[in-house]
């Protein structure tokens, strides 16, 4: 392991890794408005909106986001949608995680029970105070664990970016590879990358889970 | 609709087709080996033996942190470098995906044996059956039913995730559709649209009756 050649280049990792951050950031939070705005529209029985909704997550969900992306940023420039590299990757992960969100939420709205919402009925609220202050407060607890899930499945999809063109830690580790040949060290700080990153959230994430599981019991 | 025609030429589907079956090669196989090696160790892992449960259970947080891709890349370049010993694209993502499914199968056979009520043990040991014994004829059995719908889901997993093997240069259907679109660059201008979406819809048709059958499953014997 050639250490100076790690010292020498491993700003080029960070700035990939905050681009990482970055992409998982903007996906993520699309995802989850994506998500709610789903679960919402299953709640309000929205007529015309529903079967758009389920069609989008069966579409979503049966694809692998690479191809997502390659539609995306190869494909509809030809239609004249011309999206740039970024705002490709950023569609593509709200694309696909929206279902996964929108699935986690609905795993949550269905656990509590309806004698929940009779009750907010029989002392007089509407539904969409029954939706923000009985059913939301239980619905998230039940979901938590699997929003998390999404979370870093999510963090970890963005490692497939580098095919829009975007300089993410995959395309740095691959380029390193082929210029110089330090395979070893190019793969340890590739590693080394996502640890830093995946790590601290998926804990952070483990340990909001206990908290919202204790105060439940 | 304009240059949609690509999609009919004999040649394109049959190219396309025989990338997809490259694709669906790596999933069956690393399926296959995951089924029976998830087997093996999701039994090993529900004994009560604290030190393996927690060496498979670190073997699976390993795999499971690190994006898919990296796998590749390991195994792909590092693997060659270590050993010495030159390792094929297609071999490196069979090794990856069977390493991952066994893993992941690993802890849906746990999570399925374990929810077994004890009582079942119990009246096998009674009836004089031996560990081995209990196992194979009445827990995995009882088990299966649980753990199908997840190993089901598993499996549609896989076999979207393989579509990632074409960043470690497998000729897989992503391949192929490149090289179709290079081909048709002068000629056919919407050539990308067309072929990128056909490869979209290709995923969709395999994957879509997969979940489907999945969540019928779990409905049912959920």
């Amino acid at each position: 392991m050639d250490f100076d050649f790690i010292a020498k280049f491993y700003p080029m990792y960070i700035k990939a890794g905050i681009l990482t951050l970055e992409l998982a950031f903007l996906g993520i939070f699309f995802s989850i408005t994506i998500g709610i705005l789903c679960m919402a529209i299953r709640y309000f029985h929205i007529k015309p909106l529903k079967p758009l909704v389920t069609g989008y997550i069966e579409l979503s969900r049966n694809t692998p986001l690479l191809i997502q992306l390659f539609f995306l940023y190869y494909g509809l420039p030809k239609l004249g949608i011309n999206l740039s590299s970024f705002s490709c990757a950023v569609i593509g992960l709200a694309f696909l995680g929206g279902s996964y969100m929108a699935e986690s939420f609905r795993l949550g709205y269905e656990s509590v029970r309806i004698s929940q919402i009779e009750a907010g009925l029989s002392i007089g609220l509407n539904k969409t105070q029954i939706l923000y202050h009985i059913v939301s407060p239980q619905a998230f607890r039940v979901a938590l664990p699997s929003i998390s899930a999404n979370v870093i499945f999510l963090l970890k999809e963005t490692s497939i970016v580098s095919i829009v063109a975007l300089a993410d830690l995959v395309y740095v580790a691959k380029d390193i590879i082929g210029l110089y040949y330090k395979t070893d060290e190019a793969l340890f700080m590739l590693v080394m990358s996502y640890l830093a990153i995946i790590l601290p959230i998926s804990f952070a994430l483990s340990i909001w889970e206990k908290r919202m599981a204790n105060a439940r019991s | 609709m304009q240059g949609v025609n690509i999609l009919f030429e004999q040649e394109t589907l049959m190219r396309l087709m025989q990338g997809l079956l490259v694709s669906l090669e790596i999933s069956v196989i690393s399926i296959i080996i995951s089924v029976f090696g998830g087997l093996v160790l999701g039994v090993l892992m529900s004994l009560k033996n604290k030190p393996l449960y927690w060496l498979l259970k670190i073997c699976l947080e390993i795999v499971r942190i690190m994006p898919t891709i990296v796998w590749l890349f390991i195994f792909y370049f590092g693997l060659t470098r270590a050993t010495g010993m030159h390792i094929s694209a297609f071999m490196a993502s069979l090794l990856v995906f069977s390493v991952w499914g066994v893993f992941e199968m690993m802890d849906i056979v746990r999570g399925a044996v374990v929810s077994i009520p004890k009582h079942q043990f119990e009246s096998a040991q009674s009836l004089g059956l031996n560990k081995f014994k209990i196992y194979t004829y009445v827990i995995v059995p009882l088990a299966f039913r649980r753990l199908v719908p997840g190993a089901v889901n598993l499996l549609s997993r896989m076999i979207k995730t393989t579509s990632i093997v074409v960043l470690i240069g497998v000729v897989e259907v992503v391949k192929v559709g490149q090289q179709i679109i290079e081909r048709h660059v002068f000629t056919n201008n919407m050539a990308p649209f067309w072929v990128y979406g056909f490869i979209f819809f290709l995923y969709f048709i395999i994957c879509y009756p997969i979940s489907k059958f999945s969540k019928k499953l779990e409905e049912r014997w959920g």
